[in-house]
């Protein structure tokens, strides 16, 4: 059964590279980046091999600790991480308990995250190869460690599936999961800070961690080298303890899940009259518009690269503090920026509901405009408050003018590019009610290059007016800045209307051909 | 949707045919030599067929026969390799935007815009369309009341169940009063009633000289709801007419069965028996 349960697991990868060569691009790519950060990661426990063994038993513990952090708590928010052995699809096979836990435990080792952590996990036995007892702890403390890792995973996805699988906590969770991911920089910066100030804190927590269920298994050949064997014997007794009980709460809401009908979470959200339906003129542009205003706020995949705006400024004024504050005028450019992209994968994103407006025969130039206006809608006033605000901050008012040409020049320039990108190159996003950051398999290749290509045009396309704005805010140039405001508005608002034609022609021509496209990432 | 059926109001009577031509009444839809291959698959190999207007037509066949795919390039969705679809005598794949006002799709298996409400989608399918906004604001009442989803309709549509799904996409496909309506497996997961509901509705809609095709695999309900029926298999047709002509005396599953083959009889499976 176990054998079976792994042979499935792999089949199910070599199947889905099978089904298209970028998969496969995909794929290598995931792979190389692995293997880079693995490279070194390795060479890093190697090296630890030489380093005192206090110092180097802090280190496997802290990273250690954050790896079975990483395990227990990412596919909670990251949903479709891995479902392809979901225990609920078993739920019909009369599969024992015990095969059926060991075999999914051991299927959660295939893959790429699982081979990483396997890796690593026999790196730290080169870091402790200080001799017979260090050797056996370490190799322990890997296998403890790994299992931790995995049932651990397991264990928290299937307890917490009941409150995770319901739409609402998904979409909002996904989500809120963004702004500390934002703040990350930040957050390292402040660590880095503290580091600096206070190497001498960490031995204080990783003793503590060690203690923990996190960090039991990575303490273990640390405390055998330092001779502390009564030490020892309690971390490898927590560690054992937390396998042990993780398995059984897996166990238990496994038997639960196998009896109970997979509940949908069935809180029905409602949302009274007709929203932005009920405000805009009729017609079709404006009712693609309408729907694009209540897929900005509704669904999840839009919101994701919106509430990244908010945090910009912070971000910028934590990186600014000490330095020159005049860092924080690049808000309004970069938000300008993210707001003109985030169109570029609508149609992808639409997924196969755009055969309404294929079958409705909606005018390219509808579709077209009615998408950029929905967007204009939220960016524009954003970016100028943004400028606005930037430049309070900095205090030169006479910045505004082009902060305020660039901004708008980027935005409408962005507005413009993407409209055409989303009729030409349909890249795989996720998919509608999957987290915003379910990167669908193999889909890294094409989108990686499609986004390439996408800011290469747009830095050649935006061009005069964020030279003419740098000069500017530089020379401190009031005859400048306004010429920059001109360029920005005239230039960006002929390249939107290019676009749009552009995008709207070939809209025209080829979207049964779109719809294909999306159906076939479906 | 314990509640019995509440009095069907009249549906939206079909728009005037733009050039009406007494003399020989074009078909509603005619296919000539459709062909679609997918890589080294043919999934539809040349099929001609003509679905007179005003009629109620059945598209039946096995899973996989090219029902879908056939439905998909007679609406506009999929382009043909080969051949030309008519909707009234206008050329679907030369003038789209003409000939798919003509037309009403509830294509199976895609999505919908379901973070909407019910009536947002339906709002949505009618301004689509370019309609003006009161009689798309009326015709959504009515067709929430028609297909009892009147209570739900400031629920968003992912949160509806399967056949509440359906009954909104058809109610998304009906707003702009079509001369022809296809339906891509309508009744699938949709309760009993509604199921009524719907063939009453498409009933009144063919008598006010509409045209409907449906396609599905369940023979008895194509033999009592449509006048007309087409078989395909393997990509092909194997038999077209109306349901009289087509059954030849024998019920329409035992046709079926006859014309597609592929049915077992002896005594397979013999270990399965409890006695």
């Amino acid at each position: 059964m176990v054998a079976h349960l792994l042979r499935l697991k792999l089949t199910l990868l070599r199947n889905g590279l099978r089904r298209s060569a970028w998969q496969l691009v995909g794929l290598a790519f995931g792979a190389l980046y692995a293997v880079g950060v693995l490279l070194i990661a390795v060479g890093g426990l190697v090296a630890l091999r030489f380093v005192p063994s206090p110092d180097a038993a802090v280190v496997v513990t802290l990273a250690g600790s954050a790896l079975v952090l990483g395990w227990w708590v990412v596919p909670l928010v990251a949903t479709g991480v891995d479902s392809t052995l979901d225990p609920q699809r078993f739920a019909t096979y009369a599969v024992p308990r015990r095969p059926l836990l060991t075999g999914l435990a051991l299927a959660g080792l295939v893959g790429v995250p699982g081979a990483v952590t396997t890796v690593l996990a026999l790196g730290t036995v080169v870091s402790w190869a200080r001799g017979p007892a260090t050797v056996v702890a370490a190799v322990v403390g890997a296998v403890l460690g790994v299992a931790t890792c995995v049932v651990g995973a397991r264990a928290t996805t299937a307890t917490l599936a009941g409150v995770v699988g319901s739409r609402r906590f998904r979409d909002s969770a996904a989500v809120l999961v963004v702004v500390p991911l934002m703040l990350v920089g930040p957050i390292l910066t402040a660590l880095g800070g503290l580091l600096a100030a206070g190497v001498d804190a960490l031995p204080g927590v990783a003793r503590a961690l060690s203690w923990t269920p996190l960090g039991a298994a990575w303490a273990l050949p640390g405390a055998v080298a330092a001779g502390e064997w009564v030490g020892a014997l309690g971390r490898l007794v927590v560690a054992c303890a937390t396998v042990a009980l993780l398995a059984a709460a897996w166990s238990r809401a496994l038997t639960r899940a196998l009896v109970q009908p997979p509940s949908s979470g069935r809180s029905a959200s409602r949302s009274r009259g007709l929203g932005a339906f009920g405000r805009v003129p009729a017609g079709p542009t404006w009712a693609v518009a309408a729907r694009c205003l209540v897929y900005w706020r509704r669904d999840p995949r839009y919101a994701g690269s919106l509430v990244v705006v908010p945090v910009l400024p912070l971000v910028l004024a934590f990186v600014s503090a000490d330095g020159s504050r005049a860092l924080m005028l690049v808000a309004a450019p970069v938000a300008a920026l993210l707001l003109g992209w985030a169109i570029s994968a609508d149609i992808a994103f639409d997924s196969t509901a755009f055969a309404l407006h294929v079958s409705s025969a909606v005018p390219g130039a509808a579709d077209r405009a009615g998408r950029a206006l929905a967007a204009g809608l939220i960016a524009v006033p954003v970016v100028v408050v943004f400028a606005v605000g930037s430049v309070w901050w900095v205090g030169r008012w006479s910045d505004l003018a082009p902060v305020l040409g660039a901004s708008l020049g980027i935005l409408l320039t962005g507005l413009g590019l993407s409209s055409v990108i989303s009729t030409r190159f349909v890249y795989p996003v996720p998919l509608p009610g999957q987290s915003p950051f379910a990167t669908p398999s193999g889909s890294l290749g094409v989108s990686m290059l499609t986004q390439l290509l996408g800011f290469g045009a747009l830095t050649v396309l935006v061009l005069p007016e964020v030279v003419l704005a740098t000069v500017a805010v530089v020379g401190g140039s009031v005859l400048l800045g306004v010429v920059t405001l001109l360029v920005g508005l005239v230039l960006g608002g002929a390249l939107l209307v290019g676009g749009l034609l552009l995008g709207a022609r070939w809209y025209d021509r080829r979207s049964p051909e779109l719809l294909q496209q999306v159906t076939a990432m479906a | 949707m314990t509640h019995p059926a509440a009095p069907v109001p009249p549906p939206p009577a079909p728009d005037p045919a733009p050039d009406p031509d007494p003399s020989t009444p074009a078909p509603a839809l005619a296919l000539r030599g459709l062909w679609k291959r997918f890589g080294d698959k043919v999934a539809v190999a040349g099929i001609d067929l003509d679905v007179p207007a005003g009629s109620f037509f059945g598209l039946v066949g096995p899973n996989g026969a090219g029902k879908t795919t056939t439905l998909s390039m007679a609406t506009g969705l999929l382009r043909p390799d080969a051949g030309e679809v008519l909707v009234q005598g206008r050329s679907l794949w030369a003038d789209p935007t003409a000939a798919k006002r003509l037309l009403g799709v509830l294509p199976d298996g895609v999505r919908l815009f379901d973070r909407l409400t019910g009536a947002q989608l339906i709002t949505y399918a009618g301004l689509l369309r370019g309609m003006d906004r009161d009689t798309v604001a009326e015709r959504t009442q009515d067709l929430l009341a028609t297909l009892d989803l009147a209570a739900d309709a400031d629920t968003l549509v992912v949160d509806y169940s399967a056949g509440m799904t359906k009954k909104v996409a058809l109610a998304a496909a009906l707003i702009h009063a079509p001369r022809l309506l296809v339906l891509d497996e309508p009744f699938e997961a949709v309760d009993p009633v509604s199921a009524a509901n719907i063939r009453e509705i498409l009933h009144a809609y063919v008598a006010t000289g509409g045209t409907v095709i449906v396609s599905s695999h369940v023979m008895d309900l194509v033999q009592r709801m449509c006048d007309h029926v087409a078989v395909v298999a393997g990509g092909r047709l194997l038999a077209a007419g109306t349901v009289d002509d087509v059954r030849a005396g024998s019920t329409l599953e035992e046709r079926f069965v006859d014309l597609v083959g592929g049915r077992r009889t002896g005594e397979g499976l013999a270990w399965l028996r409890t006695s």
